[in-house]
C-alpha cells in the first residue's frame, strides 16, 4: 500500500476514539438496536421473543465461529452453506441406524469437506476462495444427490434437541454458547490458536519460524466444516425436516457478515470471537427490527449490505497499519 | 484478499507469451497446457457428446446451447477484466437478475429505455463497487458481497418482494434482440461475439488493457510506472456491472419477461468459467478467448448431463464443482512449474 495517511499520526485522540469505535462499534450497535426496540417495538421485551431471536441466531453463530477461524488464517470458507445441506442429507439418511450414529456421520461429512478444502489450500496452494467455491458447488450437488427432496425428520430425540430447553434456555442456544466459549479458548489459549493467528499474519514468516503451516490450515478448515455440519444438524432438529435444497442457502454470506462486522479483519492475523457473537446478534436484531415494523424483506438485505460496508470501512485504517 | 506467498512479484509482461530463452520442452508444454487445456478439453467433450448422443449435434440443441451460453459469456467478459486486475466481483448474479427485471419493466417505454435503464443502474452499482475498492481500498470480495445483497434487495423492492413479473411485448424491437435470428444464429450470440471481439481488442491493443494487466501483475509497480491504478480498478468494476446488466437485459428479451429468481449462483459460474479458461485469480495473466471456452465447456457439461435423462440435475453441480477443483489444481501445478523459469 503506497498511500500513507498522516492524519492518524498527528491527531492521537481522534485515533484512539476511532480505534475504540472499531473494536466496540458492534457492541454499541447491538446496544442501540436493543434500546430502540425496547422503546418502539411492542412486545419486544418478552421471554418468548428473546427465545425466538436466540434460537434463530444460534446456527448462524455456530457457522460464523468456524468462519472466524478461516478468516483469521487469511482465508475464507464459502462451502459452509453446502456443508449444512450435506449434513442434513446425511442425517436423515442415517437416522434409521439411531440418532447418535446419524449425528456422527453428519459431522464426519462436514469434516471430510473440511479436509478437502484444507488439502487444496495447504498442499496444492489453491486460493481459499476458489477451493471452497468448488466444494460449495459440489457439496450442494452431493447433498441433493443423496436426498433429492424435503424429508420430514420424525425422531423424538431430534425434536427435543431442536425445541427443548434446560432451565428455560433452549438447547440450541446452550450449544452455541458452549461452542463460542470453546472456540474463544482455542484461539486464545492453545498452541493451535497461536499458530493460526501467526499464519494469518504472515504465512511466509510462519513457515520460516518452523510452524506446521499445512497441518494448521487443514485443521482450520476441518473446524469450519465440523461447525457448519453441527449447525446443519441443529437447524434440521429445529425445523424437524431435512431440506437440502434450501438449508444453508446464503449462509456463507451471513457468517462472513457476522465475522467482519464483529471486527475480525479480512487480512487475517486476528480473530475476535466476542465480536463475532455480537455481529451475529446485530444482524439478527436488525432483521427482526425491520420485520417487526412491517418493512419488507428487501429492506433487510439493503440494510445488511450497508452495515457490511460501514463495518469494513470503519476497520480499513487498522488493516493498513 | 489472499496473497500469493509463493511469488509476491509476478511479471506483468505475461501478455505476450514469449518464453524465455532456454525454456525446456516440458516447461513449454506446461505453459501450453495452461493456456489451451480448456480448449482441448472442450473439443474432447464435444466429440464425446457427439458420439454418445444422437440429440447432441442437432441444430436445435446447438442453437439452445449457444444462446444460453451467450448470457453467461457476457457476464464472464466483465469478470475476466476484474480477475486480471487481481480482484473479484461477486455481485454479478444479482446485477444480472436486476438488469433483467429493469429491462422488462423499461420495455413498455421502448427499446432505448429497456436497454439504458439496466445499463445505468447496474453500471452505477459497479461504479460504487469500484470506488469503494479503488479509492477506499476495501477488499473486493467483501464490497461486492455487500453489493450482491444490496442489488437483490433493490430487485425485491421493485418487484413487490419478488411477486411481480414484468413481461416484454413479444412484437417489440427489444424482444427481437433476444429472440431474433440472423443467418440462423440467435441475436444474443451475435451480440456476444461482437462484445468479445471488442473486449479482446481493448484488452490487448489499448492503453487501458495494458493498465489492466499492469495493475494485476503488481499494483505498486504499476503505480510507480505512472499507471492510473485507482481509475483502472474503478473502470473494471464498472465494466463488470455494465456487462452483468446487459446480459440480464438480453436474457429478459429472450425469455420475454424479467424473471426475479434468476442469477443466483451465476457469479460462481462466471468465476469458474474464467478460471477454467486459464485466467489466473492472482491477477496479471488471462485472456478473453479462454473465458469464452470456459463458458462453453460448462454449458456442454450441463447439456450432456441433461441428455442423460435419468441423471438428476444435482449431478451437474457435483460434476461442475469437481471439474473446477481439478482445473484449479492443474493450473496451480502448471503455474508452479512456470514459476521456476
Amino acid at each position: 500500500m503506497t498511500d500513507l495517511s498522516l492524519g492518524g499520526r498527528t491527531r492521537p485522540d481522534r485515533d484512539r476514539v476511532l480505534r475504540l469505535l472499531q473494536d466496540y462499534g458492534v457492541h454499541l450497535g447491538v446496544a442501540v438496536l436493543l434500546l430502540v426496540n425496547i422503546a418502539f417495538t411492542p412486545h419486544f421485551l418478552s421471554a418468548e421473543n428473546f427465545r425466538t431471536q436466540a434460537v434463530q441466531v444460534a446456527p448462524v453463530l455456530i457457522v460464523a465461529l468456524g468462519m472466524a477461524l478461516a478468516i483469521g488464517s487469511e482465508g475464507v470458507d464459502l462451502s459452509v452453506g453446502s456443508v449444512m445441506a450435506l449434513s442434513t442429507s446425511l442425517l436423515s439418511l442415517y437416522l434409521g441406524y439411531g440418532m447418535w450414529i446419524a449425528l456422527l456421520v453428519a459431522v464426519l461429512g462436514g469434516i471430510a469437506v473440511g479436509v478437502a478444502n484444507g488439502a487444496l489450500i495447504a498442499y496444492i496452494g489453491v486460493q481459499p476462495i476458489v477451493a471452497t467455491l468448488a466444494l460449495m458447488v459440489a457439496g450442494r450437488g452431493l447433498a441433493l444427490v443423496l436426498l433429492p427432496q424435503l424429508k420430514d425428520v420424525r425422531d423424538p430425540t431430534m425434536a427435543s434437541l431442536g425445541s427443548g430447553d434446560l432451565l428455560g434456555i433452549p438447547y440450541l442456544v446452550l450449544i452455541a454458547v458452549a461452542l463460542a466459549l470453546l472456540v474463544a479458548f482455542v484461539v486464545r489459549r492453545t498452541t493451535f490458536g497461536r499458530q493460526l493467528l501467526a499464519i494469518g499474519d504472515s504465512r511466509p514468516a510462519a513457515r520460516l519460524a518452523g510452524l506446521p503451516v499445512r497441518r494448521v490450515l487443514i485443521l482450520v478448515y476441518v473446524c469450519s466444516g465440523a461447525l457448519a455440519a453441527i449447525a446443519g444438524v441443529l437447524a434440521t432438529a429445529r425445523l424437524t425436516a431435512s431440506d437440502p435444497t434450501s438449508l444453508g442457502n446464503l449462509m456463507e454470506l451471513s457468517a462472513i457478515t457476522a465475522v467482519v462486522v464483529g471486527g475480525t479483519p479480512l487480512s487475517g492475523g486476528r480473530v475476535r470471537i466476542g465480536g463475532t457473537v455480537a455481529g451475529a446478534v446485530l444482524i439478527q436484531l436488525l432483521t427482526a427490527t425491520l420485520i417487526k415494523h412491517d418493512l419488507p424483506p428487501s429492506w433487510t438485505q439493503i440494510a445488511q449490505a450497508v452495515v457490511i460496508i460501514l463495518a469494513v470501512y470503519a476497520a480499513r485504517e487498522r488493516g493498513r497499519r | 484478499m489472499t496473497v500469493d506467498t509463493e511469488s509476491p512479484v509476478r511479471p506483468a509482461s505475461t501478455l505476450t507469451e514469449d518464453e524465455p530463452l532456454g525454456a525446456t520442452r516440458s516447461e513449454r508444454l506446461s505453459a501450453l497446457a495452461q493456456q489451451h487445456g480448456a480448449l482441448v478439453t472442450l473439443v474432447i467433450a464435444v466429440l464425446a457428446a457427439w458420439l454418445s448422443f444422437d440429440t447432441f449435434m442437432t441444430a436445435d440443441n446447438m442453437q439452445n446451447m449457444a444462446v444460453s451460453s451467450a448470457f453467461l459469456a457476457v457476464v464472464a467478459l466483465g469478470m475476466t477484466f476484474v480477475i486480471i486486475t487481481g480482484g473479484i466481483d461477486l455481485s454479478v448474479g444479482s446485477l444480472f437478475a436486476l438488469g433483467g427485471v429493469l429491462a422488462a419493466w423499461g420495455s413498455q417505454y421502448g427499446t432505448a429505455v429497456a436497454l439504458l435503464l439496466p445499463l445505468a443502474v447496474c453500471g452505477l452499482i459497479g461504479l460504487v463497487n469500484g470506488l469503494l475498492i479503488a479509492r477506499s481500498r476495501l477488499a473486493p470480495f467483501i464490497v461486492t458481497l455487500a453489493a450482491l445483497l444490496g442489488a437483490r434487495g433493490i430487485l425485491l423492492a421493485v418487484t413487490d418482494e419478488g411477486s411481480k413479473t414484468y413481461l416484454v411485448d413479444k412484437d417489440s424491437f427489444f424482444a427481437t434482440l433476444g429472440q431474433g435470428k440472423l443467418l440462423g444464429v440467435g441475436a444474443p450470440v451475435w451480440i456476444t461475439v461482437g462484445l468479445f471481439v471488442a473486449g479482446a481488442v481493448v484488452l490487448r491493443r489499448s492503453r487501458f488493457g495494458q493498465y489492466v494487466y499492469a495493475v494485476g501483475g503488481n499494483e505498486d509497480a504499476a503505480a510507480l510506472m505512472g499507471a492510473p491504478v485507482a481509475r483502472t480498478k474503478t473502470a473494471v468494476y464498472t465494466l463488470s456491472g455494465l456487462c452483468a446488466g446487459l446480459a440480464g437485459a438480453l436474457n429478459a428479451a429472450w425469455l420475454a419477461s424479467g424473471v426475479t429468481i434468476l442469477g443466483s449462483g451465476m457469479e460462481l459460474e462466471a468465476i469458474s468459467a474464467v478460471v477454467i479458461g486459464g485466467t489466473l485469480l492472482s491477477g496479471g495473466f488471462g485472456f478473453l478467448s479462454g473465458s469464452l471456452v470456459g463458458v462453453l465447456l460448462l454449458k456442454v457439461i450441463q447439456n450432456v448431463i441433461n441428455q442423460i435423462g435419468s441423471l438428476d440435475s444435482a449431478y451437474q453441480q457435483v460434476v461442475s464443482g469437481g471439474f473446477l477443483a481439478v482445473v484449479v489444481v492443474a493450473q496451480t501445478w502448471l503455474g508452479r512449474r512456470r514459476r521456476v523459469l
